[in-house]
């Protein structure tokens, strides 16, 4: 049975025959040809039982044009010669239909770092193995008096980009996550996890941290609003950095006076650096970006200090440099984004980063997370499933979820101290942040 | 196409499931994005491709591939079943669907023009015009404009004998200036913010919004923000304008009463809601003023189809009645648990998902007040227009909301602009202080493309009517 199920995904030299027919035919000065295909299954558990079960294969051929000075693009998710024509007639059609516009140039062959993202294992899981991983949980869950929710998926891709410029780039991956909601009858935990290798997903580790988050924060009674010391845990700290990238350390928002970066200025506390890193291993890696330029690392912030910015091809030419291979599927008006990013850890074991901690809270994650003020990095969003009161060095009882109003460059200001060990978090649409566990001097919480 | 529809359904059958359904699904969208007096983005995406859905043991599969051929299909079957024997493993209880449903019909969103025949000119055009009156206004430094057109085709059939196609359309438009100084982004965007207002329409919806006309309007509004005074704290009056109400409409009462978040079957991931059973026909959610209905007949409203992505009938059902909580947004699993018939909002974002329990068109149904008037009776008070920001809690009770733009109101009167406004409250305290809601003629469908849910993700369209609405002593000018 096993065998049915490894992931189909199109053979790599029929991938290249398909894409160099494409560009062959083109009558455009320029075309670029990115071809993304899925395999990927999801398994989803409520009150201990699976309830939803999917599987899906997919592709997306985006072919774009430039002709006399004018860009069009077109997509469609089948891979013959009949899609083929039809995609490229209508990415000619719109380009030969408007007025000349700002054409993103298109990169030339350069060569990017292989990476390895595969497992075989991850490509070959069965429904079956889903389920037992699930079924695992959700008894342990039934043991405790808990009830399990959450979501076990496995996925696997590849990801080829050219050009009649020369460029060929391809990529295989896979993926496998697991987030798991443990909830008592007053109160719930919540843990995940994520890798490249299926392998690497510890069930017994992931129920045992979730369980026991969820003993914990059972009766939760609310606490004052007001400013407080916090220890942030790794999934609260990779949300504000998915946020601080979506915000600032990108060269549009820069460009277009929206960011919080002051190049050359200190911004936050000097024990925090910040990088982006698509070809760190530990991450989730990728040689090349979506228009075809080698992935570099780019330092963003160094012990403090605002270092640098991400570029695709369109910022990088308006700032005469290269593209740092951070550029996202044409047509793109949002600009680059750093999606692998990494934030160095400390000294502190993480469970000491409480303890000489007077008064404070001890935050698990963040839940609904929205932009209050761009310039000034302020975000709004609560706590949830794992908040916890903090005196004198240690945890003392669950408190009820709090929303906070806070300036992140405000909050890493105040960075007393970071875990030595990091944690892998994986991104819900793209990418994946490193990040340790944090203590932070102050942290405003609203109600 | 439909010859794979009874392969499918045989299959299934053949292989065991007590129940399946096939939605074959092809989709052409346009986007179309001019920026700073430049096209910057023209695409044209299509997609389709077949899923499969099957019961077998009482438990769910579901499988989908863009590959359409005979032996594809069989595959796609085969893995669904498959899938299904493995969740009957693990599962709970076993699914029961109620009645069987057995639509069967054809629909169409009422066109009258077909945004797919408009010249790519003709749009380019309207966007420029806007982006120019917009540039007209020194000071302001990013200027953006958008449209985005869909084509939905849509067959669904079932082994109960339901067999509906549809053909739906979506027309949408928006634009945006903004405005930067050392210490301030200020935004203002007409008629919605999002990137632009959609509505189950032709191009003649694009038409009637009139883009170039208010370009150079919220050109200066956004540049007056960037010297406004800072938004006061304090508790106040605070009255809404519709967009802004119909966000709070989506967040704080469509998405709790999504009765498979009251099973617990998102809570790992979108959250669960404070809306539980036993609450039902007791809960005083609001004020008599406020009555709120699911109804997937509202014209334009993205909200509206035929039939669900179950095949039952779209429908009106009251949510809220005159404050009193009086239903669910259900699906026929959910809703046989609660001894119910589905109401009809099962939706799917694609070929490729299953269909959830999503938001139709809910409505704030319209009172007897109007803006000028609610204005007008206010001692102390703000005004607030067009979403800037929006957050809740996963029981959908605890919210933020920042707007666009604000004003005072002292005595009865609007008076100076405000920036970086933003309020917040606990849902049914707030939906219980709401003493007026304008009338039909400020009454308007919002639609909202981007309401997130599920995992894998899926995005869906919904509307949700509304007027200017005034609530009273709410928690105003959070930031500092």
């Amino acid at each position: 049975m096993k065998s049915m199920e490894v992931s189909r995904l199109t053979d790599t030299g029929e991938l290249k025959d398909f894409i160099s027919g494409v560009l062959q035919r083109s009558p455009a000065q320029q075309t670029e040809v990115m071809v993304t295909e899925w395999d990927s299954a999801l398994t989803r558990f409520a009150n201990n039982g699976i309830h939803q079960n999917v599987a899906e294969r997919n592709v997306s051929v985006r072919v774009r044009v430039v002709k006399d000075g004018k860009t069009g693009v077109a997509s469609i998710n089948q891979m013959n010669q009949a899609a083929a024509s039809d995609v490229l007639n209508r990415a000619i059609a719109i380009a030969d239909l408007q007025p000349k516009g700002e054409v993103v140039p298109m990169p030339g062959p350069a060569p990017a770092q292989p990476v390895e993202a595969w497992s075989d294992a991850t490509a070959a899981a069965t429904p079956e193995e889903r389920a037992d991983f699930v079924e695992a949980i959700c008894v342990k869950a039934g043991h405790a008096g808990l009830k399990a929710f959450g979501a076990y998926s496995t996925s696997a891709g590849q990801l080829a980009i050219a050009n009649s410029l020369g460029v060929f780039h391809h990529h295989r991956s896979t993926q496998a996550t697991v987030n798991a909601v443990i909830m008592g009858d007053a109160g719930s935990g919540y843990a995940d996890r994520g890798a490249v290798d299926v392998g690497e997903l510890d069930r017994d580790e992931l129920a045992t941290e979730v369980i026991d988050k969820a003993k914990r924060n059972q009766n939760a009674q609310p606490v004052e609003p007001g400013d407080y010391e916090v220890v942030l845990e790794e999934y609260a700290v990779a949300e504000m950095l998915e946020f601080m990238s979506f915000m600032g350390f990108s060269a549009l928002a820069a460009q277009e006076e929206r960011s919080f970066m002051r190049l050359d200025e200190r911004i936050t506390g000097e024990n925090v650096s910040i990088w982006d890193n698509a070809l760190d291993l530990s991450g989730l890696p990728v040689s090349f970006d979506f228009e075809g330029v080698p992935k570099q690392r780019v330092d963003l912030i160094t012990r403090g200090v605002a270092r640098g910015l991400v570029y695709d091809q369109l910022t990088a030419q308006r700032a005469g440099r290269q593209s740092t291979g951070h550029g996202l599927p044409a047509p793109n008006t949002e600009g680059p984004f750093a999606v692998n990013l990494f934030m160095e850890p400390g000294t502190t074991a993480k469970a000491e980063l409480l303890s000489d901690i007077k008064r404070g809270i001890w935050v698990t994650r963040f839940w609904y997370v929205r932009i209050v003020h761009p310039k000034a990095s302020i975000i709004t969003g609560m706590t949830r499933e794992g908040t916890f009161l903090i005196e004198n060095g240690r945890i003392t009882r669950p408190v009820k979820d709090l929303r906070f109003t806070q300036s992140i460059l405000d909050a890493l200001n105040g960075t007393l101290a970071l875990s030595r060990t990091t944690k892998l978090q994986i991104g819900e649409y793209i990418g994946a942040s490193r990040v340790p566990a944090i203590r932070l001097k102050a942290f405003t919480f609203t109600s | 196409m439909k010859n794979f529809v009874a392969t499918a359904l045989n299959a299934a059958q053949v292989k065991g499931a007590s129940y399946a359904d096939v939605r074959l699904d092809e989709r052409v969208q346009q986007d179309i994005t001019v920026k700073n007096g430049q096209l910057a983005a023209v695409s044209d995406d299509a997609s389709e491709g077949l899923g499969v859905r099957v019961l077998v043991d009482g438990a769910w599969g579901f499988a989908g591939s863009a590959r359409l051929d005979e032996n594809e299909v069989e595959l796609v079957v085969e893995r669904a079943i498959r899938i299904a024997r493995a969740s009957a493993r693990a599962r709970s209880v076993p699914v029961d669907l109620g009645p069987p449903v057995t639509s069967r019909g054809h629909y169409r969103t009422p066109v009258e023009r077909d945004p797919f025949t408009v010249p790519l000119s003709e749009k380019v055009e309207l966007l420029l015009r806007a982006d120019q009156a917009m540039g007209s206004v020194k000071g302001v430094t990013i200027r953006e404009g958008s449209m985005e057109f869909i084509r939905q085709k849509k067959v669904f059939a079932s082994t109960e004998g339901a067999l509906t196609e549809q053909e739906l359309f979506e027309s949408g438009a928006g634009i945006e200036a903004t405005a930067t100084s050392p210490d301030e982004v200020q935004n203002r965007s007409y008629p919605n913010s999002f990137g632009r207002h959609q509505g189950a329409a032709g191009y003649e919806y694009i038409t009637a919004l009139q883009l170039d006309r208010h370009g150079q309007r919220i050109g200066e509004e956004a540049v007056a923000l960037l010297s406004a005074d800072q938004c006061p704290s304090g508790v106040k009056t605070l009255i809404l304008d519709a967009s802004q109400v119909a966000l709070q409409v989506h967040e704080s009462c469509g998405h709790p009463t999504e009765l498979d978040r009251v099973f617990g079957m998102e809570a790992a991931y979108a959250g669960t809601s404070f809306m539980t059973p036993e609450k039902l026909r007791h809960l005083q959610y609001g004020s008599p003023k406020v009555t709120i209905t699911a109804d997937a007949l509202t014209p334009t409203g993205l909200g509206t189809f035929g039939w669900d992505d179950e095949g039952v009938p779209a429908q009106r059902s009251f949510l809220i009645q005159e404050g009193l909580f009086v239903g669910y947004l259900t699906s026929r699993e959910t809703a046989s648990v609660l001894g119910q018939q589905s109401n009809g909002t099962m939706r799917a974002d694609g070929w490729n998902r299953i269909p959830l329990i999503r938001m139709t068109n809910v409505n704030l149904e319209p009172g007897d007040s109007s803006l000028e008037q609610m204005i007008a009776e206010t001692k102390d008070g703000i005004y607030m227009e067009t979403n800037r920001s929006w957050s809740i809690d996963d029981k959908r009770l605890n919210f933020q909301f920042g707007t666009q733009l604000a004003y005072e109101i002292l005595n009865g009167k609007r008076g100076r602009l405000l920036k970086n406004a933003t309020y917040a409250g606990i849902t049914p305290e707030f939906w219980n202080s709401c003493d007026a809601v304008a009338g039909k003629s400020e009454w308007r469908v919002w639609g909202l493309a981007n309401c997130g849910k599920g995992q894998p993700p899926q995005v869906a369209h919904v509307a949700h009517g509304a007027a200017p609405t005034r609530f009273q002593n709410v928690r105003v000018g959070i930031l500092k």
